[in-house]
């Protein structure tokens, strides 16, 4: 009976030499054959979605561009209500949405606050830029941004922080709070784990009397509440309330986030830390945490953009921020039912930002993965 | 303290896992220079008895010095057993976000309160005794089972320890590399370093042991050189497990 395989009386080893892989088929004709058009199933339903797109792009195409007003003509927006957007109302109201009640003619200074600002987020994202300097420069450009937004010195105005608005109470409350929730939630993690009973009560009751209650609450309480608090005759800024009340609150949801990172990490890491004699201090900073923090980078990265939308709810504490300005400057009658693209355009800037801030995320995950993955 | 007091001394040692009695009545003493393989079938204590050595368990009764010190709830001894106690655990248990040199100055540097210079230097000889001095700038994750055991015995040698643990070093790797870690771990033992290592590699038990020690239930059955351990055991327990390891 012969064997299905070949039996020779010798072997000799003929190495086969590497070749390069079969090329896939270039060209837009082919990706659409494979991505959309593989098999009756996938064809039908890329043929349903092509039709529906066919229903409505045009109308809704033809409501935004074609027959929209761009111009801060009301009458020319109401003539058009039905048919065509009022971006108009953009157009007319986009000073007041973007900077609040900040008066008018100081509004060059929050504008360059802002840029500063954001432009010293982006680049503190790249990581040529990650040295001591850095710390520097975010010292000097908050620095800016208060004396710029306050004035009362170098010639500037005083502006109270009561009439602070729009977009830059949005990127000053958001980026403090931020900054401030992150070590406090990784303080309140490893404090959870503490030996000393004390400190592992006060880190859970932290966290379970803020989650328990809404962030509106929150505010509510850290604005009307803490002046209680304080020895008779004491003001406290109501912005700073505000941001001790966000930084409180993102700093608990952050802290469990942390938590979770912590105990995903095996336990032999910490034993052959321990084991090479580092003291736990040493085995936090060097050993455990940037494992653990590398574990749940989309989590934070979630609870961050949670964080900036959750800005919004100052309006409760009569601050206006970006969305509150918006309902500000729809308060005026003549534009009021306008409101869908004043909302529309307040959206388009929450999207930017939230949207860089998960694409942002997604690089932290592929570059600060070193040696985490196989290779 | 002269060359004749045992280097490590259970007295009694007993330790509970909650209610389960891991360790029962444990007195074991190894002089300097000793290597002791110690095995058994799993679940008998023997992890959790050299990890007691460097603290990484707790025993709950009982008496255990390491080189003078006793262990106990004092972080200055746990500290200064630790520096001299080096571990190589099964899973390796390497710093993955660290390259394989810095994984090995980490300690020296921090703990050893070393130069940078002088840590890698060292580190580079540790690397060349272990044969993987080529690899100083890969991370962990990019080597095989067989050199990330060999980087993490290095690793453990640059604090120069007195006592060396070996918590079944070549249990997570595939045979072809089981070798190459046994080979560094025979020349080690022949360099005069105290060796404790649990083990189911009994060729390696035969090559350098001085005695083999039987656990079963969390206690010593029995301790004997290789020689008399593996022709002649005098428990029956230990001749059931010998039957049941070397019959393959």
């Amino acid at each position: 009976m012969t064997t299905p395989y070949p039996t020779p009386e010798a072997i000799h080893f003929e190495p086969i030499a590497s070749r390069s892989p079969p090329r896939a088929a270039r060209g837009l004709a082919a990706w659409l054959r494979s991505n959309l058009f593989d098999g009756w199933r996938n064809t039908l339903a890329t043929l349903v979605v092509l039709a529906l797109l066919a229903l409505v792009l045009p109308h809704l195409l033809q409501w935004a561009l074609v027959n929209a007003v761009f111009r801060p003509d009301n009458a020319a927006c109401r003539a058009a209500a039905e048919t065509g957007a009022c971006w108009g109302v953009v157009a007319e109201k986009y000073r007041l949405i973007l900077f609040g009640r900040y008066p008018y003619a100081e509004q060059w200074r929050p504008l360059l606050a802002c840029t500063l600002l954001t432009g010293l987020l982006a680049a503190s994202c790249y990581r040529p830029f990650w040295r001591r300097s850095l710390l520097l420069a975010w010292v000097v450009v908050v620095g800016a941004f208060f004396t710029l937004m306050l004035g009362g010195s170098f010639g500037l105005s005083a502006v109270e922080t009561g009439r602070w608005g729009g977009f830059p109470l949005t990127l000053l409350l958001s980026t403090i709070s931020l900054m401030l929730a992150f070590p406090l939630a990784v303080a309140v993690a490893l404090g959870r784990q503490s030996r000393m009973p004390g400190i592992r009560t006060l880190c859970v009751l932290y966290v379970e009397l803020i989650r328990g209650v809404p962030l509106i609450s929150v505010l509510f309480m850290a604005s009307f509440m803490f002046p209680l608090f304080m020895p008779q005759g004491t003001t406290i800024d109501v912005l700073l309330r505000v941001l001790v009340g966000m930084t409180l609150f993102t700093a608990a949801y952050l802290a469990e986030v942390v938590r979770g990172g912590l105990q995903a990490l095996p336990k032999g890491q910490l034993e052959a830390a321990q084991s090479l004699g580092l003291s736990d201090w040493q085995a936090t900073r060097m050993i455990v945490l940037p494992q653990a923090l590398r574990l749940v980078v989309p989590a934070i990265m979630n609870t961050f953009i949670g964080a900036f939308k959750d800005t919004s709810l100052v309006t409760i504490v009569s601050l206006y921020d970006l969305t509150g300005a918006l309902q500000l400057a729809l308060g005026d009658a003549d534009w009021r039912k306008f409101f869908l693209e004043g909302q529309l355009f307040v959206a388009a800037i929450y999207f930017v930002f939230c949207f860089a801030m998960s694409r942002y995320s997604q690089w932290i995950e592929r570059h600060l993965n070193t040696g985490t993955r196989r290779q | 303290m002269n060359q004749q007091t045992p280097i490590i001394e259970f007295k009694g040692v007993n330790k509970w896992f909650g209610e389960f009695h891991v360790l029962r009545d444990v007195d074991l003493s190894v002089a300097r220079g000793e290597r002791i393989v110690i095995c058994g079938p799993s679940g008998s204590g023997k992890s959790t008895l050299i990890r007691c050595i460097n603290r990484l368990e707790e025993h709950q009764q009982g008496e255990l010095i390491v080189d003078g010190t006793e262990l106990s709830d004092d972080l200055k001894a746990i500290e200064k057993v630790r520096k001299d106690v080096g571990m190589v655990f099964q899973q390796f248990n390497l710093f993955p976000h660290l390259t394989v040199l810095e994984n090995l100055t980490l300690a020296p540097i921090w703990v050893g309160k070393l130069p940078k210079a002088e840590a890698e230097e060292r580190a580079m000889q540790q690397l060349k005794r272990v044969r993987i001095a080529e690899q100083a700038l890969k991370y962990p994750l990019q080597l095989s089972g067989g050199q990330q055991q060999r980087v993490a015995i290095a690793r453990a040698l640059c604090l120069t320890p007195k006592i060396m643990l070996f918590d079944e070093p070549t249990s997570a790797l595939d045979p072809e590399m089981i070798q190459e870690v046994l080979d560094v771990m025979v020349e080690l033992a022949g360099q005069g370093i105290t060796m404790l290592c649990v083990t189911h590699e009994m060729s390696f038990a035969k090559a350098v042991a001085n005695r083999v020690i039987f656990m079963d239930q969390g206690q010593i059955i029995e301790q004997a050189p290789p020689h008399e351990f593996f022709d002649n055991p005098k428990n029956e327990r230990t001749r059931d497990f010998l039957s049941k390891i070397l019959s393959h």
